[in-house]
């Protein structure tokens, strides 16, 4: 063992025995129990469908050697990715996620924005006490949430109740099990995610700029545009991925307040597990939701490992 | 001071009235004596007294205490163990994947989550039951633990660790004595935040779990596909109730936490 120097960040640091324990033990516990299953979903979703209960053909054996990774990979099939290919029913749901987590995204965006902008610029006293009251929702279950909404959507429900009450409609409109619903639902639920990271960038913001350019003679809409629109930018974009990215594989909301006609990709891969029993196309519905969401993701984890590195 | 427009404040007020009035109706409506949950018949603990005989829903109530318990405490450990590592030690090798592998689980949908692990248990030949949700829960809230701690870490004088390492205190004595106590508050409000992750978790409770260990969630979910009832406005009222006071006594405490450990409290320590 070497002294316990320490050498230039650049270079792979050799750790120290209590040090190699302290990352073993978390690195060893993630690679068991999310990069290992990972490889099994992968696996699964390559296996053949007819069997539907494990243990999934090909099975791999290690003891056989070269001839049995050979004989593994040649019964690999690719029946799960033709069906999904084949079958409408599959693509319009990805679609269908797609176009609400868009859609979801830029409604959150057009009302988390005015929102995070008066909070950062509330007087400073107050601005912990609606940091937490934005906080306090995103602790409380998102099952609760959603159903706090059918309470108010039902048939009989509070919103239909003051509808009819102020005579804005003549028969009270079906809200539950309809887009709306899952729009409503979707914002309600995402809008801390939303919220909180757009406010880290506008609380930190230097007022002068503004002041500078409506000095300059700028009307407050182009300084506006121009000054406080960019440099919220990296908020702005955190904000739209922590959203957009679980809000695609989203699975309690679309349950409980979408119809049956739009069915979500989370939801899909519910139905085949649960009610169909077929693990593989699971699997495979999970691994092609998987490489749509890849790239998100990995923006995602590029600007939290910069935003790390750039406050260290 | 900075002065506050009215565009400011109306949108702010707006926007905390719609996080705020559907749960405070739901609130309200579990103290509706009436059955119909859309007729109001006056105040009542009715449903609260059902609840209380609901032999099922109280089996389910215990169980996800304890696995909230069980998996707040183990993601704690091991949240802080990884953050400890990501801060601390350099770019030692494989940094990047263990990084990748904390921030993946923070936006993964969790049917994805869900399915991988049920699929590792069912290949181990693991029977699935309380365990098996409770290793699920500490894996998925050991990341958001792991972020809480790393941000804590990073805004942290380190010369205070350094001068306990000068005078010769040994690493694991300096970690225990300088570090954690500065930063027990991050790792309280880590663990405050995965007991509420695991206390909510449908999805990924759905996919693990076995016989015997039906979550409230899970219980709550097959009830609310059937409809509106008063129990369970009385049930997610209380849940609520749980997850609020948690919160506002870890804030205390941090607060409580952060006087009684001013840097000066601390270097005297040492």
């Amino acid at each position: 063992m070497k002294p316990h120097v320490r050498p230039a960040k650049t270079t792979p640091r050799q750790l120290s025995w209590g040090a190699r324990i302290v990352v073993l033990v978390p690195y060893l516990w993630l690679v068991l129990f999310f990069l290992l299953p990972f490889a099994i979903v992968l696996k699964i979703s390559f296996s053949q469908t007819a069997i539907a209960q494990p243990p999934y053909t090909p099975v791999f054996d290690p003891a056989a050697g070269w001839e049995g990774i050979k004989t593994f990979f040649g019964a690999l099939s690719s029946d799960n990715y033709a069906l999904i290919a084949s079958d409408p029913l599959y693509f319009f749901s990805y679609l269908k996620s797609m176009e609400i987590a868009a859609v979801s995204t830029v409604l959150l965006m057009l009302i988390g924005f005015p929102m995070a902008y008066g909070m950062a610029r509330a007087p400073s006293r107050w601005q912990p006490v609606l940091f937490m009251l934005v906080m306090l929702p995103f602790w409380t279950s998102f099952l609760i949430r959603v159903y706090a909404w059918i309470n108010i959507l039902q048939h009989d429900g509070l919103l239909n109740q003051l509808l009819l009450a102020l005579r804005l409609v003549e028969a009270p409109p079906a809200w539950l099990a309809s887009d709306t619903a899952v729009y409503i639902g979707m914002v309600y639920s995402y809008l801390p995610f939303m919220v909180l990271p757009l406010y880290a960038t506008l609380e930190k913001m230097d007022e002068t700029l503004i002041e500078a350019a409506a000095d300059l003679g700028a009307p407050r809409w182009k300084a506006f545009w121009l000054v406080t629109l960019p440099l919220s930018m990296p908020g702005i974009i955190a904000g739209a991925l922590l959203c957009f990215i679980p809000i695609v594989g989203e699975f309690v909301i679309p349950d409980l307040l979408g119809g049956s006609r739009s069915i979500m990709i989370g939801q899909t891969v519910w139905t085949e597990f649960f009610l169909n029993k077929d693990w593989p196309v699971a699997c495979a519905v999970a691994v092609v939701l998987l490489c749509v969401l890849l790239a998100p993701i990995l923006v995602y984890q590029r600007m939290q490992t910069r935003d790390l590195a750039g406050s260290a | 001071m900075r002065k506050a427009s009215w565009l400011n404040v109306v949108s702010v007020a707006l926007g905390l009235a719609f996080l705020y009035l559907p749960i405070v109706i739901l609130v309200i409506n579990s103290f509706n004596a009436s059955r119909l949950v859309t007729v109001w018949a006056g105040w009542s603990l009715r449903w609260y007294a059902e609840l209380a005989s609901d032999r099922a829903m109280l089996e389910a109530a215990w169980v996800t205490l304890r696995l909230a318990l069980f998996s707040a405490s183990a993601a704690t450990v091991l949240g802080t163990l990884a953050a400890v590592a990501l801060v601390r030690f350099g770019h030692f090798r494989g940094r990047l994947l263990l990084s990748g592998m904390i921030y993946a689980p923070l936006v993964m949908p969790e049917v994805i989550i869900g399915l991988s692990l049920l699929l590792l248990f069912v290949a181990a030949g693991i029977d699935r039951g309380f365990w098996t949700v409770a290793l699920a829960h500490s894996t998925l809230t050991m990341c958001f633990v792991t972020v809480i701690v790393q941000s804590r870490l990073l805004t942290f004088d380190t010369s205070l660790e350094e001068a306990a390492l000068d005078l010769g205190c040994p690493p694991l004595k300096t970690f225990f004595t300088v570090t954690l106590p500065l930063i027990l508050p991050a790792i309280a409000s880590g663990w405050m935040l995965a007991f509420t992750l695991s206390l909510d978790d449908l999805v990924i409770a759905s996919f693990t779990t076995g016989p015997g260990a039906t979550t409230l969630p899970i219980r709550i979910y097959s009830e609310v596909r059937l409809g509106v009832k008063p129990e369970i406005n009385a049930i997610c009222t209380l849940m609520l109730a749980v997850v609020a006071v948690a919160v506002i006594a870890v804030s205390l405490v941090i607060k409580f936490q952060e006087s009684a450990h001013r840097p000066g409290t601390v270097a005297a320590r040492i």
